[in-house]
C-alpha cells in the first residue's frame, strides 16, 4: 500500500522563535491584534510504501527522529493519509 | 609532520582559508572530499565553514550523512582531534558529536562582523596556545548561530567547563548586543568532555594570516601541534 505522509515540524515550545515573533508583529500591525504565540516551522510531505497504516506511521516516525526534525530544537506531528 | 584533513562538502566555502591556516603553522594539510570514506591517515580533522548542501532542511543536517562522516566519527570517538568551524560546528552538533544545536539568529539577520570572545577552556586540542581568560577578536559570518541546548544539557556543559569560547564585550565580559546571535549563555564554542572535539561559530580561519591584520585565530591551529590527550578521567 502507498501512503501519503504529512509531517509538520515546529520549534520546540519555550525556545525563542524570532520568525514567529516577526510575523506576529506584522499581523498585529495589520490589525490582527487577537493573534498570539505564532510559531513558524516547516511542512514535509512524502509518499511511502508500507504493509499497513501503522507500519507507515512507524517508518515516518523513524524518519522524523533520524533526520526530518532535530530532537534538540524541534517537535513534529505526523498525519498518515490513505 | 602533523597530517591534517580538511573535509570539503558541496557548499563548503572556507575550505581554502582553513587549509592555508593549518599549513601556515607547519602542518601537512590536505583536502578530503565528502564522498571519500578514508581520512588518509589524518592526525587531525577540520570541518570548515560554508553552506554544505545549501543548508537544506537545517544547517549541517545533510552533511552529517556524507560518506566521510563515518570516518570522522570514528576518528573523533577514538580521541582524534576534530575542529568544526561555523558550518562545521553545526555538522558536529547534528552528528551528535557535540551537544546542542544552532537555530536562526535571534534578530533574524545574517551577521558578518568581528566579535570578541573570551577563551575559557584552554585544555583542548585547539585552544592550548591561549592563556585562560584571554579576550580575542574573530569574525563571525552566519545566519543560524544561536546555540541552544536543553536546560540540563546546558547545566552539564557549564559544570564540566566545556564552554571553550564565549561572546564578550570588547573590554571583557558585559556582553548584551555583543552576543551576535542570542546564543544561550553567550556560548560561541564548546568541546566534548575529553577536549579533542571542539566546535565554534566564529572563524579563526579568517584571522590567522598576518596579511589580514589579525592573527587572533592562529592559536586554534598552532594548538594542534601541542595536543596530547590526557589519560581517561584525568580532566
Amino acid at each position: 500500500m502507498s501512503y501519503r505522509v504529512h509531517v509538520r515540524v515546529v520549534p520546540r515550545a519555550g525556545l525563542l522563535d524570532p520568525q514567529g515573533q516577526a510575523v506576529e508583529h506584522a499581523l498585529s500591525a495589520l490589525g490582527f491584534t487577537e493573534t498570539s504565540d505564532v510559531r513558524i516551522g516547516r511542512a514535509i510531505e512524502l509518499t511511502l510504501d508500507a504493509a499497513s497504516r501503522e507500519d507507515a506511521e512507524a517508518r515516518a516516525r523513524r524518519m522524523c527522529e533520524k533526520l526530518l526534525a532535530n530532537p534538540v530544537t524541534e517537535d513534529y506531528m505526523l498525519e498518515v493519509e490513505g | 609532520m602533523l597530517r591534517v584533513a580538511v573535509v570539503r562538502f558541496p557548499g563548503s566555502n572556507c575550505d581554502l582559508d582553513t587549509l592555508r591556516s593549518a599549513r601556515r603553522v607547519g602542518t601537512e594539510a590536505y583536502f578530503v572530499w565528502h564522498r571519500d570514506t578514508d581520512l588518509g591517515g589524518a592526525d587531525v580533522v577540520l570541518l570548515p565553514g560554508g553552506f554544505s548542501y545549501g543548508d537544506y532542511l537545517r544547517s549541517g543536517a545533510i552533511a552529517r550523512f556524507s560518506p566521510i562522516m563515518a570516518a570522522v566519527r570514528r576518528h573523533a570517538l577514538e580521541g582524534g582531534p576534530v575542529l568544526g568551524i561555523c558550518n562545521g560546528f553545526q555538522i558536529l552538533c547534528e552528528a551528535g558529536l557535540l551537544p546542542g544545536a544552532m537555530m536562526r539568529n535571534a534578530r533574524l539577520t545574517f551577521v558578518s562582523r568581528p566579535v570578541y570572545l573570551m577563551v575559557e577552556q584552554t585544555d583542548t586540542a585547539f585552544t592550548s596556545a591561549y592563556e585562560p581568560g584571554a579576550v580575542i577578536r574573530l569574525p563571525v559570518a552566519h545566519g543560524d548561530g544561536r546555540f541552544v541546548a536543553a536546560p540540563e544539557v546546558l547545566r552539564q556543559i557549564e559544570a564540566e567547563r566545556r564552554v571553550v569560547v564565549r561572546y564578550v564585550s570588547p573590554a571583557g565580559p558585559a556582553v548584551g548586543d555583543d552576543n551576535p546571535n542570542g546564543s544561550l549563555n553567550d556560548i560561541a564554542g564548546i568541546c566534548n568532555a575529553a577536549g579533542n572535539i571542539v566546535g565554534l561559530m566564529p572563524h579563526p580561519d579568517r584571522a590567522a594570516d598576518p596579511a589580514l591584520g589579525n592573527t587572533d585565530g592562529m592559536g586554534f591551529f598552532s594548538s594542534m601541534l601541542a595536543w596530547s590527550p590526557a589519560p581517561k578521567g584525568a580532566r
